[in-house]
């Protein structure tokens, strides 16, 4: 495969030069080891130092270089240049979210929902160090440990046309970390967090696509923890209704 | 910091497979509306007395009637099957500490409801005492 190349098509947007974006085409040496980050590094050392784009891990865990890759939500470190070679790439920043500059997107909607829904142990009281540790059984560390793999990478919003119609939409990833945190053992703001999920702009505005769960990279599944947070949103409604004495 | 905020897509959802099949599920709801009004107009016929009731059959016998009930079932059997394979997501179910297979959810979903439609199969070909 010496000597073959590919072709990628990078958005560009330089508030500086030009108030509309454009794509801008950028012939590289096709490698088959390669994923989409590669090339754009590529780009980034020997054609065009001006390119501007988030990463860090390299390994699918930081999740810092979400984008667009063919119109698909992907981390550019895990997609490989051979799944759509010899065809051109075509590289655009994650769709939903404003962009700052080139590839980078401005995440401050999503991290303060993410602050909203409460993502930490909330304890009514700690109890005492002679207590000892808050213990957990592989059963109750299996509820919950699913959610908790999600890296904030964001591909979840860019994958969700409810988001693109209504920015208000409290989204996947942070409904996904509530129930995380909603189903740990040790947790008990539970109720709280649901409640305060429990609203049109919450749990109530996902239409069940399922595509964030599709896009997740790490299988959080988020479609699954939004409908699961429906079903107990949904009864401890019921509850509130049928024995109105016992409400807390 | 000048951002640039993409346009939103008037036809997002035929940008994408999973966006389409997602809306025609969505759409099948007005199929299954329309059926239950179809429904209730039979009742309020029904009650008005065997001339109307029969004039209604009629209608309900010309093509264009047919055409639209076996749309409607088709809906009703999209949105069905599309419910029991999301059944497993929304609620998953532990047994002994265990989570129980996404397979197995799907499966008592259509056991239930082969169950239920068998019952509703007795009381119609019973027929009236």
């Amino acid at each position: 495969m010496v000597g073959a190349a590919v072709t990628l098509d990078v958005f560009r947007y330089r508030p500086e030069q030009s108030a509309e974006p454009s794509f801008q085409t950028y012939e590289i040496p096709y490698r088959e080891d390669w994923v989409v980050l590669d090339a754009l590094n590529y780009i980034k050392d020997h054609l065009d130092g001006s390119l501007a784009y988030r990463w860090s891990c390299r390994m699918g865990v930081c999740g810092s270089c979400g984008m667009m890759v063919n119109g698909t939500p992907r981390l550019t470190c895990s997609t490989f240049l051979r799944e759509f070679y010899p065809r051109a790439v075509r590289v655009e920043p994650l769709a939903n979210f404003p962009v700052a500059r080139d590839l980078i997107t401005v995440l401050d909607d999503f991290l303060e929902k993410l602050v909203r829904v409460r993502p930490w142990i909330v304890r009514e009281g700690e109890q005492p160090l002679t207590g000892g540790e808050y213990r957990q059984t592989p059963g109750e560390l299996d509820r919950y440990k699913q959610f908790s793999m999600c890296i904030n990478c964001t591909l979840c919003y860019a994958a969700c046309p409810i988001y693109a119609l209504e920015p208000h939409f409290v989204g996947p990833a942070a409904i996904a970390l509530a129930q995380r945190y909603n189903q740990d053992s040790r947790d008990e703001g539970g109720l709280a967090r649901l409640r305060a999920l429990s609203t049109p702009e919450g749990i109530w505005a996902c239409t069940l696509v399922g595509e964030c769960t599709t896009v997740c990279p790490t299988g959080v599944d988020p479609a699954g923890a939004i409908q699961q947070a429906k079903l107990a949103a949904a009864l401890d409604w019921l509850r509130r209704v049928l024995v109105p004495w016992r409400n807390r | 910091m000048k951002l640039y905020r993409r346009p939103s897509e008037f036809a997002w959802w035929v940008t994408n497979r999973a966006y389409f099949l997602f809306v025609v599920r969505e759409l099948t709801s007005v199929f299954i509306a329309g059926y239950g009004v179809v429904l209730l107009v039979l009742l309020q016929r029904l009650a008005a007395g065997p001339q109307t009731y029969a004039a209604y059959l009629r209608f309900l016998a010309s093509p264009g009637m047919i055409f639209f009930h076996l749309v409607a079932l088709a809906a009703a059997l999209y949105h069905s099957v599309t419910w029991f394979r999301l059944a497993p997501q929304a609620m998953p179910v532990r047994l002994r500490g265990r989570r129980v297979p996404p397979p197995a959810i799907v499966a008592a979903g259509y056991a239930a409801w082969g169950a239920i439609s068998l019952v509703v199969v007795w009381i119609v070909l019973r027929g009236p005492r």
